[in-house]
């Protein structure tokens, strides 16, 4: 591994943290890499992650954000370089990290509410029997209402929309009362009214208690107002800076090794010629022929 | 006397029924401690959707204590020494879930023809024999008394202090090891616990039965409710049901109890699913109403 220099790195472009740069940062790698045995996924990141800073995760499959998502999350080492959240390990920092995890069909849908999916986030962890208190049942109803979830506290997630769902996952990441929140593609499979209260939710956490926000998407439009800077991960490589800097024709060009344009038509950012189609055309990462999904309406039960 | 006269009287017969009583309290009390054990185990069962697992874990359950019933030891412990093989055997090597089915279908045949082959050698009793497949009352003794309420408590326990964290990660095994619920472990974990359930309720109900006290009442309260609380309430109070009432009725016949276990529990299932229709039509419709503007 290549020596690691403390400060900017030449190979990517280091964008400027909103974040005035007096406040520590949350999450710090340096020179981080992370390989499955011989294939590098990702390597030579160097980023900052300072408090209340949007920053988008963007990239084509296979290109790592999930094994970001899991090395940010401490289940997956790094095979060089370092990364400290909070300034310290991430397992160590697990508390303090809200995570809202990709739309998955749960097992036990019918069998939990959204209230006790919240509680979960609170005290879900903890062994032996349950202390009954009234303060944390208090707190998910405090919770529920911060995300407009009252009205379906008591409902089976099995029985929710793919929106009302969501905005229990975004209590649940919130309710630890978290310094960072980690969304792994949490517009998927959301109609655009459902994306828009989505992000709105994020945001106004990180304007309220300045809590850093990484945001894994496949879509950057729908956050792109929001967005202070983005880490592009491709498979030649990633860049890392405000969207006007990376979200460049010549940039991805770069990054890709082949012709990509980047078009600007009506304040939304258009992908022409990547290769996997990424950030343009919203479409499902495991099955592109579930993109009727995308137009899942508040009336649709599953 | 008609023959449909004939046939009644052997399933429902309450002759002499004080005195049958006073034989089978020991598996009354043993009945009321497994249907706690079922209950509870049964809505982690079902929450994990190992229905499955359960019913492989039973078959080896049967190898195990015929095995014991051959050899003339304890049969309550062999047969969980044959479900603790099963459980860990499925624990280490089907931890996700794709594989776990397949493991389960390798281990099952294999316990069940081990166990047939230790019973064509075995030569006591049939009614033993049979007992293990289908369920047995009187069989119950005092020394498999204790073992039973020792590995009934056991379970309790260890299922009293893991609750929560096997809760979260059952129900949300992606958050619940980011918070650092050690997921893995405690799958493992459970599976113990649900070899030592399957081994208890072999004895009273018979292998190929165990689901219907593991699962069925379980399955049913969460058709009707998904709070935390009344779930694993009401799952117990249908295990009990179903294996006091079994035990109750199967009393004076000469049919084995199995029947009578599965017939009630399963007609609690069905009117638990008719009554959940109701519920999910009133939820669905409610919450439309009391959307937030």
């Amino acid at each position: 591994m290549a020596f690691v220099p403390r400060a900017r790195h030449g190979g990517t472009m280091s964008g400027a943290g909103t974040g005035g740069s007096d406040t520590a940062a949350v999450i710090s790698l340096r020179g981080a890499a992370l390989s499955y045995g011989e294939r590098v996924v990702w390597r030579d990141l160097d980023l900052d992650v300072r408090p209340g800073e949007f920053l988008a995760v963007l990239g084509p499959n296979g290109a790592g954000k999930t094994s970001f998502v899991r090395a940010l999350l401490g289940r997956q080492p790094l095979s060089a370089g370092e990364l400290t959240v909070l300034g310290r390990p991430p397992r160590d920092a697990a508390r303090h990290l809200g995570y809202v995890p990709q739309q998955a069909e749960l097992s036990a849908q019918a069998m939990v509410r959204a209230r006790d999916l919240v509680r979960f986030g609170i005290d879900g962890h903890r062994f032996g029997p349950r202390v009954r208190t009234g303060a944390v049942r208090r707190r998910v109803d405090e919770i529920l209402a911060s995300v407009g979830a009252s009205a379906y506290a008591d409902v089976p997630l099995g029985l929710l929309s793919g929106g009302e769902r969501q905005r229990v996952r975004i209590g649940q990441a919130l309710a630890t009362d978290p310094r960072i929140l980690l969304c792994d593609e949490p517009l998927l499979s959301l109609d655009l009214h459902h994306q828009q209260a989505v992000t709105e939710l994020v945001d106004a956490r990180r304007r309220s208690h300045g809590t850093a926000v990484v945001f894994v998407t496949h879509e950057i439009n729908p956050v792109l107002g929001l967005v202070d800077r983005v880490l592009y991960l491709a498979r030649g490589g990633h860049r890392v800076g405000t969207p006007e800097e990376v979200l460049t024709s010549h940039a991805l060009s770069q990054l890709y090794g082949t012709q990509v344009d980047v078009v600007r038509v009506h304040g939304r950012v258009v992908v022409v010629g990547a290769p996997d189609g990424t950030a343009a055309p919203p479409h499902h990462p495991h099955d592109a022929d579930r993109a009727h999904a995308l137009h899942e309406t508040d009336g649709v039960r599953p | 006397m008609t023959l449909a006269d004939g046939v009644w009287q052997q399933i429902f017969s309450f002759d002499n029924y004080g005195e049958l009583l006073a034989l089978v309290r020991n598996s009354l009390i043993v009945g009321a401690a497994l249907g706690l054990v079922g209950g509870l185990a049964g809505v982690f069962v079902v929450m994990r959707d190992l229905p499955f697992a359960v019913h492989g874990i039973s078959e080896l359950s049967f190898a195990g204590a015929s095995a014991a019933l051959l050899l003339e030891t304890n049969i309550v412990a062999g047969s969980i020494a044959g479900s603790l093989l099963a459980a860990g055997a499925i624990g280490i090597l089907g931890a996700r879930a794709r594989d776990r089915n397949s493991v389960i279908g390798i281990i099952m045949p294999f316990g069940l023809g081990l166990g047939v082959l230790f019973l064509a050698l075995y030569k006591g009793r049939a009614a033993n024999k049979f007992g293990l497949l289908t369920g047995q009352i009187v069989a119950v003794d005092t020394p498999q008394t204790t073992w039973l309420l020792g590995t009934s408590a056991l379970v309790l326990i260890a299922l009293a202090a893991m609750w929560r964290p096997l809760a979260f990660a059952s129900a949300d095994p992606d958050v619940a090891e980011a918070r650092g619920v050690p997921v893995r472990a405690l799958s493992f974990a459970f599976m113990i616990v649900l070899g030592l359930a399957v081994a208890l309720s072999v004895q009273i109900v018979g292998a190929l039965l165990v689901l219907s006290l593991v699962v069925t009442p379980a399955a049913a309260a969460a058709r009707i409710t998904a709070s935390p609380v009344l779930l694993p309430v009401l799952s117990v109070v249908f295990a009990v049901l179903s294996i006091e009432g079994g035990i109750l009725l199967a009393l004076g016949s000469s049919i084995p109890i199995s029947p009578y276990v599965t017939t009630i529990s399963f007609t609690v299932y069905a009117a638990c699913r008719l009554a959940g229709t109701y519920r999910t039509r009133r939820w669905g419709a409610g919450k439309t109403a009391s959307q937030p503007a």
